[in-house]
């Protein structure tokens, strides 16, 4: 593990963490189970990409409930946007993505973490692994990237169940025009006509196809569901990726 | 006050006891898995676990020194900061206070380290007096390395990052010294029913 130099940046005090009101400004459709909202966040302290929110929601009769959501937005954006996955039997994601429209208000405070986060400033090589909604924070860091004008060795390998299902797939054509190599694997169902990319679940092949040579030392960061991200860690140490630049951040399925 | 959120309301079915849930927390059937790196997989002949540091006398033992010891099946309420608890869940470990037994620590605070360089902070009186474990099986199976194994601590009364996954060794001191979450903004000590997840909570 390595990076604590990323932390003085945040300032050397304590800061808390307080709960702050957020309003919704916009909702986008991302795929059929996924939306982004765009937030306005009273004296928002600014963030870091790859960070994450807490968010709190309040029923009417005071129920509470409390999830963590990555930031998608770039630190240099001037809002914050949340994208959100909608989980089958889950409490929050549900309003996040169905319920909640323009105008209404919840909870969150943040950011929060200080390991899982890339700064251009870090430099590169960049390896970016993501399983579904896991692109999110690595967004975040491509967002930032592009803000930046680029000049960072960087590459993006997204698998995802399909292209319907693909988040940020016109953006990330863009960003694969210039600011980093985009690679996209499907590994459920048909690929659609003319489709050059991958059509499996990832493997050493295909991680060593997308690269930087382990020699090169990329900063690695890898965001999905659990058996995704460990079956991709496993692979790029197997590979000789160095543990302590692999960062990985796992989401499980409650 | 905060505000309300039109139209949310509880999905979750009540039955969770209130009394065991922490405040913010949620109660899950599955075992979720968090860690900042790959999972390392260190083979049993290498293992070892040490007390050293702030003690008079520092100790280590193989793995199959370790699994001689005397050990206790707990079952105990586990939360973790990304908030998941799980209840009733069954360990098989040794005391830290069997390891600690013959030690002589003269410091008050301990440092848990762990193969994949992941260290976390405690006072030392959190880990002794029948609260704290290295664990090798959960649910009577040998503990899996996603979830810490070959071993683990277990230190239920605080939140699940102080139970240091692939742990190695305690090191003992007379200053507090934050771990690794704890450098990144968590808690320095993390009671969950204080909800201390974040520096100044």
């Amino acid at each position: 593990m390595e990076g604590a130099a990323v932390l003085g940046r945040l300032g050397a005090g304590r800061p808390q963490l307080d709960w702050r009101v957020a309003t919704i400004r916009d909702v986008r459709g991302e795929t059929p189970t996924a939306r982004t909202l765009a937030l306005d966040v009273r004296a928002w302290p600014g963030h870091l990409p790859g960070q994450h929110v807490d968010v709190r929601l309040t029923a009417d009769d005071g129920y509470q409930a409390q999830r963590s959501y990555s930031i998608a937005s770039a630190p240099e954006s001037p809002g914050l946007e949340l994208t959100v996955e909608r989980l089958e039997d889950g409490e929050v994601s549900p309003w996040l993505t169905e319920e909640a429209r323009p105008g209404d208000q919840f909870e969150l405070r943040g950011p929060v973490g200080g390991y899982f986060v890339w700064q251009a400033s870090r430099g590169g090589p960049l390896l970016l692994v993501a399983g579904g909604s896991g692109v999110v924070p690595l967004m975040a860091m491509l967002r930032h990237l592009a803000a930046a004008g680029g000049g960072v060795d960087a590459r993006l390998l997204l698998s995802a169940r399909s292209l319907e299902d693909t988040l940020y797939r016109e953006e990330l054509e863009r960003i694969g025009d210039g600011i980093a190599a985009v690679h996209l694997t499907l590994t459920r169902g048909e690929a659609p006509p003319g489709w050059r990319g991958w059509t499996r679940r990832i493997d050493a092949e295909m991680l060593a196809a997308v690269g930087p040579e382990p020699a090169e030392r990329p900063l690695v960061y890898v965001c999905g569901p659990t058996g995704f991200v460990e079956e991709a860690a496993r692979l790029l140490v197997a590979l000789g990726h160095a543990p302590g630049r692999v960062h990985t951040e796992r989401f499980g399925p409650s | 006050m905060p505000p309300i959120s039109r139209g949310f309301r509880r999905r979750r079915p009540t039955e969770a006891d209130p009394s065991r849930l922490p405040p913010g927390q949620y109660e899950t059937r599955d075992f979720p898995v968090l860690a900042a790196g790959p999972t390392p997989h260190s083979p049993l002949e290498e293992w070892s676990f040490a007390v050293g540091g702030a003690v008079g006398e520092a100790r280590s033992w193989s793995w199959d020194e370790f699994t001689a010891l005397p050990a206790d099946t707990v079952t105990v309420d586990i939360h973790c900061v990304t908030k998941w608890s799980k209840f009733d869940t069954s360990w098989t470990g040794v005391s830290v206070d069997v390891l600690l037994d013959g030690t002589e620590p003269w410091g008050e605070f301990a440092v848990a380290w762990s193969d994949g360089g992941y260290t976390t902070n405690l006072p030392l009186a959190d880990l002794t007096g029948g609260r704290a474990w290295i664990a090798y099986r959960y649910a009577g199976e040998p503990l899996d390395p996603e979830h810490g194994g070959p071993a683990r601590l277990l230190v239920p009364h605080l939140y699940f990052w102080k139970s240091a996954k692939w742990v190695r060794g305690l090191n003992l001191a007379d200053h507090d010294e934050p771990g690794f979450w704890e450098a990144y903004g968590y808690h320095n000590y993390g009671d969950p029913w204080k909800e201390q997840r974040y520096w100044g909570d």
